[in-house]
């Protein structure tokens, strides 16, 4: 049996066995809580672990294991920043987020404010920042099964595309949040596993001595000692000052992105209380934290046992490093079959990982078009629950037929660039009013409104201008050159700018209600008055 | 079907109590400097990443460097931080929250009664 058969037989198995799990959650998906947020009966625990699985995403096993067996040690800093997030959502947003709020992130921004401008603003932002985050996740599932399964013909891609785009819309659409859920925790534990297995095999490989593994890795990059510190990517010399800010622009935008991103705010939703809620996120810190140090492991493992120069023959962007990785280990020490097998396993992770991914982001940005969108500023409120849901389910078609689209329309793009944009979006749109919201009590619509505008349109322009959409052989655009914007990501920019723009409108409007800002901290502090739990 | 209160001034009289001052300044006092120190302390180490790379190169153990520990320093210093909090909050913030709360939906059902 070739690898390419037994990945496709493992991956079916993953997708009929969730597929079962979607439709018996279907079942006992009745009302709008159960469909947008599981009834709100996850545990903590539950929660954490679908945390997990909502962002690990391809970006963050094949992209990160790629940057490190290329680039070594810049890697690295993409992990800590995806790590450190985990803080902000913890203490700032989370627990308040669960007390104050029902389905989406504008029931929050909404709470005190003119609810149809700011809905309207909340819901474009939401939708936008889950449109950059599928693409990419969408873009890697075509380069992926090009590489793992030998189908390289862009109607093949094409085809790859349309199926994963297809399951993701029967998961969201049939299970709705409670069908999502199950599948991303069996997708955590899935990659949780796979991961752990390779990392163990390529320690043991060494008698679990780092330095060694380190030594090796440095000397088959081709690179030296440089490998092993920071600026073969980010902030090199020959980039200047300029490539410094870069760096600091991302990083900024890394830590701060996490705790705006939609698809993430709404698994807070999904528990019964604000206890449950924090329990989830020290659950999901310690997995994301423990699976960024495997995939350490994974990428200075394939710079030592695959070698740079393999890695980037097959990938430029080293996006194969973690499944040429698995082959390569499972050879050396269990001979041909166990290297098959151990492609063949991390490929079916790697496509789970991406279906659990684009699945939550569906979900996000339907349940924001129906509930915020529709129900809200479209009919007013005047809306029942079910025809509500329905809307939802229409719209879970609708964004991912335009997923699947712009994902064909978009083979060949640099992933990361997609995602680093995703987080730089979220946190200069949706941060600032996010903690605005919940801790400035003279906040107010004309804020909410310009923070949000404000963020997402400087952060989408300085992008536009930036040297990754012209003015360079890697660009975009590379026969045009319109960019006056000397940094990649537009965090250390536009991410102020949110929060300037978000002071300046709320203290030109003379709007002020401090009686709803005194509603909003108690709830947010003690969950008097929270969503509760459906009983079943 | 959860509680419902829509009469604002039942949160304006719970705002304005003692004990919710209390739990404001209990969480806020922890939160917010908490969060100032360890994006100071990201911060930081991006920059060293930029701007400090003779001193990220310096050899610790063997291979392992500067670079490698301090990296590695953030993620220990993540996991302190959220257990800590999970800690403090169970101590110092669940219990006065839940006092408030459990005040706040009895004397809502006395109201309705």
């Amino acid at each position: 049996m070739t690898h390419q058969a037994l990945s496709t037989t493992l991956f079916l198995l993953f997708v009929a066995g969730t597929l079962a799990i979607t439709f018996w959650a279907s079942r006992n998906t009745r009302n709008a809580t159960d469909f947008y947020a599981g009834g709100r009966s996850f545990s903590g625990v539950q929660n954490g672990m679908a945390i997990g699985g909502d962002y690990m995403s391809a970006a963050s096993f094949l992209g990160i294991a790629g940057i490190i067996a290329l680039s070594g040690y810049d890697g690295f800093l993409y992990s800590i920043g995806f790590l450190v997030a985990w803080l902000v959502a913890l203490l700032l947003v989370a627990e308040l987020m669960r007390n104050s709020g029902k389905f989406t992130m504008a029931d929050v921004l909404a709470f005190r404010m003119s609810p149809r401008p700011v809905r309207t603003a909340a819901g474009v932002s939401t939708i936008t920042v889950s449109i950059f985050y599928l693409l990419a996740q969408m873009v890697g599932a075509g380069a992926l099964v090009g590489l793992l399964l030998g189908i390289t013909s862009p109607a093949g891609k094409a085809l790859t595309i349309v199926g994963v785009g297809l399951l993701m819309i029967v998961y969201v659409v049939v299970g709705g949040m409670k069908g999502t859920t199950w599948v991303q925790i069996v997708k955590a534990v899935l990659l949780m596993g796979g991961a752990t297995l390779v990392t163990l095999l390529v320690l043991g490989k060494y008698g679990f001595n780092v330095s060694a593994l380190l030594g090796d890795a440095a000397a088959r990059s081709g690179k030296g000692g440089q490998f092993l510190i920071p600026g073969l990517k980010y902030g090199t010399a020959a980039q200047g000052v300029a490539g410094k800010i870069d760096l600091i622009s991302l990083g900024l935008a890394l830590v701060l992105g996490t705790a705006g991103l939609p698809h993430i705010l709404i698994r807070f939703y999904t528990v019964p209380t604000a206890r449950e809620a924090r329990r989830s996120v020290l659950w999901g810190i310690g997995i994301i934290g423990v699976f960024y140090l495997l995939t350490l492991t994974l990428g200075f493992g394939a710079a030592a046992l695959v070698g740079g120069k393999a890695i980037a023959a097959q990938d430029k962007a080293g996006n194969t490093a973690a499944p040429q990785l698995a082959q390569a280990v499972g050879e050396q020490i269990f001979g041909e079959v166990g290297g098959t097998i151990l492609l063949a396993v991390i490929a079916a992770v790697a496509f789970a990982t991406i279906l659990a991914v684009v699945a939550g982001l569906t979900l996000a940005s339907s349940s924001s078009f129906a509930h915020d969108l529709y129900a809200h500023v479209f009919k007013r409120g005047e809306v029942t629950e079910g025809e509500e849901i329905l809307v939802a389910r229409i719209s879970a078609f609708v964004i991912g037929a335009v997923a699947i689209g712009l994902g064909i329309l978009a083979q060949g793009q640099n992933v990361a660039f997609l995602v680093a944009l995703a987080f730089a979006v979220a946190a200069s749109g949706n941060l600032p009013a996010i903690l605005y919201s919940l801790f400035w009590r003279r906040f107010n619509t004309a804020g909410a409104v310009s923070a949000i505008y404000g963020g997402l349109v400087s952060a989408l322009l300085l992008v536009v201008f930036s040297p990754v959409v012209s003015g360079g052989p890697t660009a975009l655009f590379p026969d045009a050159d319109f960019a006056w914007f000397p940094l990649s990501n537009p965090g250390v920019v536009s991410i102020p700018l949110g929060f300037l723009a978000g002071f300046v409108g709320t203290r030109l409007s003379k709007e002020n209600n401090p009686a709803k800002y005194a509603e909003i901290e108690v709830r947010s502090l003690t969950g008097v008055g929270a969503e509760q739990a459906t009983p079943h | 079907m959860a509680t419902r209160h829509d009469d604002a001034s039942v949160y304006e009289r719970i705002e304005a109590d003692d004990r919710f001052r209390e739990l404001r300044r209990r969480f806020r006092s922890w939160v917010f400097p908490m969060t100032a120190a360890f994006l100071a302390w990201y911060l930081l180490y991006v920059a060293l990443s930029g701007w400090a790379r003779d001193l990220m190169a310096v050899k610790v153990l063997g291979n392992v460097n500067v670079a490698l520990v301090l990296g590695l320093l953030q993620f220990v210093s993540t996991f302190l931080i959220a257990w800590a909090y999970s800690r403090y909050a169970a101590r110092r913030l669940d219990p006065l929250a839940g006092e408030i709360r459990a005040e706040a939906e009895h004397e809502a059902e006395r109201e309705r009664a």
